[in-house]
């Protein structure tokens, strides 16, 4: 990474971190409305864009943080690569430094990884200013621990990420979105069904009776799937803004009144009986709630299907966007985050109040 | 290397014993020499050094007052799994506790409508594959270890395999780990959902080499096995081609399930062993495989066999049945023993390199072979980069041992050059500490001494492996300058 890139940056930090101000470290602004509530001077990472170097054989690129993500997956679908995790922009302006800060993956996460997946490298400034690069440029690299995918979903309160290495995929020969109608419980069971044989389905959803599932690969696989999966094979446009509209949350679900819970899992767990609205993705593995259930019964009953909830997206979140950490934890948390920002000015409270 | 003589502080010893059978019984607490004589070494044999105290603990409270009891002491811990790793990241201590967690074998859960298994950390890989298999399901990475090496090793080390192009590394495959830190405190990474709360502590759990916690249960992700897989035995009069041959597979938009490559030397020692029916004639061999439902396979085979043709393969046969296909990759499962038959000690290297860079990275350990008269073969995990070139030595030879040492490093200083890392898979254990020096700079090193200290406040898990002291970076005198600067220039290091 070339110094000068991260000049500016690096003087914010340090005089930020002398006088132990806050910084809030902001790409597009797409994603203000996740996590807690940033608070602090702006430092806009915008101004450090651009692909940094690209081969398609290699499978890999690397980028600047502002990058824009739409120029990104631009750029690869040209060469007939993608972002397998299918990362949300929440908007236009989404960059690249954003989409590994919040750490969201959309519909293909559950068959092809999280974002978390594909880092194979990062350069970022710490707390202190300093410039440090983890991981590389290569597919398989167990030098040191693996701080780069650390970064993913981090919401910048261990650093500044200046420069990413991820790895990309061939994009599908083909894909098809069949349409099926089943009740909740009947739709779970299927999700995992499938998802235990060898089928291409790269995405689901589940509304209110209406099951949609995408299969990806190689032609005859797809053709074979959708023969014995049955349903009504949807035209490639619709299906392209269905799953569009479910990763952007456009869908007219997310548009419904009331806070949107995010939660998060096992496949498996059951029927969640929550008041409100649920829309499943990910083979039964995310439920979007829009309930206005008080936080503790939501964060209960996710936590009692052995999974998590996160506050979505609210206009007030109490206790916190994301659910409490156990004590040991909780610990390792704030010493990690001491490690990376001794001052603690990295989008304070971003991610947990109490750093 | 290490040093093979017993430099064991017999009162020391016998505190420690002591200490730890006053909760564990007689069988689990190994002191004699000819006890723990076998807990020597792991799987990279050339550093070999005698355990102070062998603890084999059968329950995880066991576990948890073992590293107890330690702390309080001051004793360090050395963990083990099956011990076959190569980087020697479970080498003892002379003046610690190596902690094996071999009887640790049960599977304790597998939910086949999840898809997953909870296993205990001495499970070996290949049993988990064996016990899913009635459910149509199978766990993917493939160390070519997998017969021995235990999953609780697996994911100390970040394992990767033959299918990891495809189907990741154990960092892609594992949901959730279960374990303890060296203070004794029960700890617990993901989750069986598909994230966690908070920083992704699993990520950073998984091929941490055993110093940040004491794994001792694992949820690993299974896969339904797919319908059919062949495989593709493509034979080269030359490496660059057949390295460009890998990114023109790459470049058409496939991701073989495997992609494999093995040169002549290599292909010779193997078939010698396993019989596997490679072309003796070609100078490089790729296996490339394609696994899916039956159209896919037929369709992505062709494909293939029309890429590797136009890139100048010399022959190509796809294998007939599901017994040529395990035969065609025996041999290459089988590169490193076979390898050992040839030579009376081998040492594997293990550095990843972009794909571009092959035919060069190549051509220098050719240059390296005659430089210090020792041969080489190589395997190579093509699809990915990650390089296994064998340097064939006597041990008993000081001088050959010697030259292997320095061939080596020049190998892995060239990983590092053309833009790689100096370990893939294997892990940086004791082996390739001092390179950990070239590859990172001394901030880097410093937040990895810091996260540590988060886990371990003493140091007192697994220290000296994977992550060097600064000083000995200063004494190996190549410290990796950062960005044209060295930072703290003002301290002093000795």
């Amino acid at each position: 990474m070339d110094p000068e890139f991260s000049k500016g940056f690096s003087d914010q930090i340090r005089a930020a971190a002398a006088e132990r101000r806050a910084l809030r470290i902001r790409g597009g602004g797409t994603k203000d409305f996740y996590g807690n509530e940033p608070r602090g001077e702006l430092l806009d990472t915008r101004g450090c864009s651009g692909i940094v170097a690209y081969e398609p054989s290699e499978l890999v690129v690397t980028a600047r943080c502002g990058t824009l993500l739409a120029d990104l997956i631009e750029v690869l679908f040209k060469q007939g690569q993608f972002l397998p995790f299918e990362p949300p922009g929440f908007g236009p302006g989404a960059t690249l430094g954003g989409c590994v800060a919040a750490g969201l993956s959309g519909p293909r996460r559950a068959s092809a990884g999280a974002v978390r997946d594909f880092m194979l490298g990062a350069t970022i400034l710490d707390g202190r200013g300093r410039m440090l690069a983890f991981g590389g440029q290569v597919m398989k690299n167990v030098a040191g621990y693996d701080v780069s995918r650390v970064l993913a979903g981090s919401l910048g309160t261990l650093g500044l990420i200046l420069e990413i290495s991820l790895k990309l995929a061939p994009r599908p020969v083909s894909e098809l979105t069949l349409a099926l109608e089943m009740p909740q419980a009947k739709a779970l069971e299927s999700m995992n069904r499938w998802a235990g044989q060898p089928l291409p389905i790269s995405a689901t959803a589940w509304r209110d009776g209406a099951f949609e599932l995408r299969l990806s690969g190689a032609q005859g696989a797809v053709r074979a799937a959708a023969d014995k999966l049955g349903g009504e094979r949807v035209d490639s446009d619709s299906a392209a803004r269905f799953w569009a509209g479910i990763r952007e949350q456009s869908e007219p679900f997310f548009a419904l009144p009331a806070p949107l819970w995010r939660l998060s899992l096992p496949s498996r767990a059951p029927q969640i009986e929550l008041p409100g609205e649920q829309l499943i993705e990910w083979g039964g593995a995310l439920r979007w709630l829009k309930s206005g259930a008080d936080a503790a019964t939501v964060r209960a009953a996710a936590a009692g299907a052995g999974g998590h909830a996160t506050q979505f997206r609210a206009s007030d979140k109490p206790g916190g966007a994301f659910a409490p950490l156990p004590p040991e934890l909780a610990r390792l948390h704030r010493e990690l985050k001491q490690t990376f920002d001794p001052a603690g000015i990295l989008n304070p409270g971003r991610l947990y109040q109490e750093f | 290397m290490g040093s093979a003589l017993p430099q064991i502080d017999f009162q020391k010893q016998k505190n420690v014993a002591q200490a730890l059978r006053a909760f564990l019984p007689e069988r689990c607490v190994l002191w004699q020499e000819e006890d723990t004589r076998p807990y020597e070494c792991d799987g990279l044999t050339a550093y070999r050094r005698l355990p102070m105290v062998v603890a084999l603990p059968e329950t995880e409270e066991q576990v948890q007052r073992i590293l107890r009891t330690c702390h309080a002491l001051g004793v360090p811990v050395v963990p083990r799994g099956a011990g076959t790793g190569l980087s020697g990241g479970a080498l003892p201590l002379g003046d610690g506790v190596l902690l094996s967690l071999a009887k640790f074998m049960r599977v304790v859960r597998v939910d086949p409508l999840a898809r997953i298994a909870v296993v205990q950390p001495g499970v070996r890989n290949a049993a988990i594959s064996d016990v899913v298999a009635p459910f149509g399901l199978y766990y993917a990475p493939d160390p070519s270890s997998q017969i021995a090496c235990s999953i609780g090793g697996n994911v100390a080390e970040n394992s990767g395999g033959v299918h990891c192009l495809k189907y990741g590394l154990t960092v892609h495959n594992v949901l959730r780990v279960k374990g303890y830190t060296m203070q004794g405190e029960e700890v617990d990474f993901g989750s069986e959902a598909l994230d966690a709360p908070g920083y992704d502590l699993l990520a950073l759990v998984i091929g941490s080499e055993g110093l940040l916690a004491v794994i001792t249960g694992v949820t690993v992700k299974l896969l339904p096995k797919t319908e059919a897989a062949r495989v593709i035995m493509a034979s080269f009069d030359d490496v660059q081609k057949a390295g460009d041959a890998v990114a023109a597979v790459i470049g058409a938009g496939i991701i073989p399930a495997g992609l494999e490559m093995m040169d002549k030397p290599a292909t010779l020692a193997v078939e010698q062993f396993v019989h596997a029916g490679y072309d003796l004639e070609a100078a490089v061999i790729l296996l490339c495989e394609s696994d899916g439902s039956v159209e896919e396979v037929e369709e992505e085979i062709s494909k293939m066999k029309e890429v590797l043709r136009a890139a100048g393969a010399t022959r190509l046969a796809v294998s007939r049945d599901e017994a040529e296909r395990l035969r065609f990759w025996s041999g290459r499962k089988a590169a490193f023993p076979a390898v050992g038959r040839i030579s009376p000690d081998y040492y594997c290297m293990d550095g990843t390199i972009p794909k571009k860079r092959l035919g060069e990275v190549l051509n220098f350990i050719g240059s390296l072979e005659k430089k210090y008269g020792l041969r080489c073969p190589n395997v190579f995990h093509a699809g990915d980069g990650n390089l296994h070139p064998l340097i064939l030595f006597d041990a008993n030879d000081a001088d050959q041992l010697k030259r292997t040492e320095e061939f080596a490093a020049e190998v892995l200083e060239k990983c590092i050059e053309v833009g790689g890392t100096i370990t893939g898979e294997h892990g940086v254990g004791v082996e390739k500490i001092d390179q950990m020096c070239l590859q990172f700079g001394t901030a880097e090193l410093e937040i990895f001494h810091s996260i540590k200290r988060a886990f371990d406040p003493k140091g007192l898990l697994n220290p000296g492996k994977a992550v060097p002291a600064l000083s000995r970076c200063a004494e190996f005198g190549r410290m990796h300058v950062h960005a044209g600067k060295l930072d703290h220039p003002a301290l002093p290091r000795f």
